[in-house]
């Protein structure tokens, strides 16, 4: 009786951990997928293709697969709208951590999780209806369809994630910081600019790398309004095409196993070891802070 | 001296206003797409839209074909990720020990988390619809999916075991349970509403998302409702990126746009209104 019930522990506890496992064994799939599709592009028109700088897949005469344009306008749109996110998300964080009444943050808090919650292709559908023409119209461009547009939908993603970690940050800086700011004659004001903002930097910064990751992957919202013309520039108010919106505009077209559909794959990889890098780095930064 | 004081009061009076109008601006956008969408989608809404099939490529009548292929692809995906995501969490909070396993499962879940809706596409498309051959389906989408909320699912779970004191599990221990014993019995009962929470969360992500069942499940125009779980369905995103810009006529198809998109926008933000509200009364709940 006894060792049965032994034996039946010891199964639940391998079958938990086999449950627990099944992560580590959807990254290393996912790793494997993307490559053996796009291995044999490596073989055939060659890796060095992949830096030409003509994303032209479908061509009468020859195509060429440089990735360069993507990459591009992939930066441009993540760039642009890091730099208005930052901003926002910072100061909305700082208020709502330390300036914020508590009814206020009650009400403050859901609303911008209300945000994170809306899908992109929502928030693409009102950039295409609502913000293109107001582009449009402010810059007086022959289209609303551009790098900024797509920004602008962007920074409003990441703030709800920059926000809320950069919250958490700030509201972990040890209570005796702030007591001693304020007993040195400084205002409370001074004090969160200078003392608090400084002790909880490292939780910021990384608050702002995982946006970016965030950014760096969103598809829909990008796809609708940025235009999606395969072109390096580096005006916000041209159009750009980004790494996501290209698989998922073309994929749909593809021949299963031409060289168009291996050179998305390539272009798939590109996109999760950028974003991987970010978030490993950014998770790096986290931890030291937690510590120190 | 009087005066610098005087300045500097004015001065940090005008920083706290900025950057209360800041934080109130980001309310106000939010607001803003909310209330376009829901004024414009609300005229929309009819019994015939909600269970109308879809006519002259999605020119007229309804969306019950996308309701529907949204509804099958949430609950397929929440058939797979919340035993798995349960049993992930029950492993790591109550029996993981620090190592190598315990840290390698914790930043493969970190990593799963960033990876970019559009790359779990391409790796549906690789494994599920292709290596498996389920080929564009309901099965295939839903496994996709149920990859791409696996960490939303633990790490939620986990915080709700984490709520439960030690001194339950002791007292069980105490009284001569098995560990499991006492798991199933003193633990998992206390944690269900934090659990479903992390559920609620991943339906909403589940279901407002494109990118994935684009490669791997939606279709373009398919006004019929799914026989099994091996066929091709429509679903609201995607049905609304279609009207939105693959529509000849995109902007004589507006309302049904705007109706579209309420309705999505209802789906996924009513469920995670539904798994704020859980939360919060939860954690006001159980101040043990």
């Amino acid at each position: 009786m006894a060792k049965n019930l032994a034996w039946k522990e010891k199964a639940i506890k391998l079958l938990l951990r086999g449950a627990a496992s099944t992560s580590i064994l959807i990254v290393l799939l996912i790793f494997v997928f993307l490559g053996k599709e796009a291995a044999p592009f490596a073989a055939e028109p060659g890796i060095g293709e992949l830096f030409s700088t003509r994303w032209m897949p479908v061509s009468f005469q020859k195509e060429s697969f440089g990735i360069g344009p993507l990459v591009s306008g992939s930066l441009l749109v993540t760039g642009l709208a890091t730099l208005i996110a930052v901003p926002f998300g910072v100061c909305a964080a700082v208020y709502i951590a330390e300036v914020a009444t508590p009814w206020e943050r009650e009400i403050l808090k859901p609303l911008i999780e209300l945000l994170a919650g809306i899908p992109s292709v929502v928030l693409g559908f009102f950039g295409l209806i609502v913000l293109a023409p107001l582009v449009k119209q402010v810059f007086g461009l022959p289209s609303g369809l551009t790098a900024l547009t797509g920004a602008l939908l962007l920074a409003l993603m990441a703030i709800p994630t920059v926000i809320s970690i950069s919250e958490d940050a700030i509201r972990s800086v040890p209570a005796s910081y702030k007591s001693a700011s304020l007993a040195l004659g400084a205002s409370r004001l001074q004090t969160v600019w200078k003392v608090t903002v400084p002790a909880a930097l490292s939780g910021i910064i990384a608050a702002v790398m995982l946006g970016m990751g965030r950014v760096i992957g969103e598809t829909m919202a990008v796809m609708m309004v940025t235009g999606n013309a395969a072109v390096i520039t580096a005006s916000p108010l041209d159009s750009v095409r980004t790494m996501t919106a290209t698989i998922a505009a073309e994929m749909g077209e593809v021949p299963f196993g031409s060289d168009h559909y291996r050179a998305l794959f390539c272009v798939g990889i590109v996109l999760l070891i950028s974003t991987f890098t970010l978030n490993m780095v950014a998770q790096r930064v986290l931890k030291r802070y937690r510590i120190g | 001296m009087m005066n610098r004081v005087m300045n500097r009061k004015i001065v940090e009076g005008a920083v706290y206003w900025l950057m209360r109008g800041t934080t109130y601006f980001i309310v106000l956008v939010v607001a803003y797409i909310v209330i376009d969408i829901v004024y414009h989608g609300l005229p929309v809404i009819s019994w015939e839209f909600l269970s109308g099939h879809p006519r002259r490529s999605g020119a007229e009548g309804g969306i019950l074909p996308a309701i529907v292929g949204t509804l099958c692809l949430v609950l397929g995906t929440i058939v797979a990720a919340l035993p798995l995501g349960i049993a992930s969490a029950v492993y790591l909070s109550e029996y993981a020990q620090q190592g190598r396993f315990t840290r390698t499962v914790r930043s493969a879940i970190v990593t799963l988390a960033g990876v970019p809706s559009i790359v779990f596409g391409l790796f549906g498309l690789g494994l599920f619809v292709l290596f498996f051959r389920f080929g564009a389906s309901i099965l295939a989408g839903s496994l996709t999916l149920a990859c791409m909320i696996l960490p939303t699912i633990i790490v939620a779970s986990e915080e709700a075991l984490r709520t439960v004191p030690q001194s339950l599990r002791e007292g069980s221990l105490a009284l001569g349970a098995t560990k499991w014993e006492t798991i199933r019995k003193n633990v998992l009962p206390y944690s269900i509403p934090g659990m479903l929470t992390g559920a609620i969360l991943g339906i909403g992500r589940a279901a407002g998302e494109t990118a994935p069942i684009l490669l791997t499940v939606a279709a373009f125009y398919l006004p019929r409702l799914p026989n099994s779980v091996f066929d091709q369905v429509m679903a609201l995103p995607y049905h609304l990126y279609v009207l939105a810009t693959q529509h000849p006529e995109a902007d004589k198809v507006r309302p049904m746009q705007y109706g579209t998109a309420l309705v999505l926008l209802v789906l996924v933000l009513g469920v995670s209104l539904m798994a704020i509200i859980l939360r919060n009364r939860f954690r006001k709940r159980c101040r043990w």
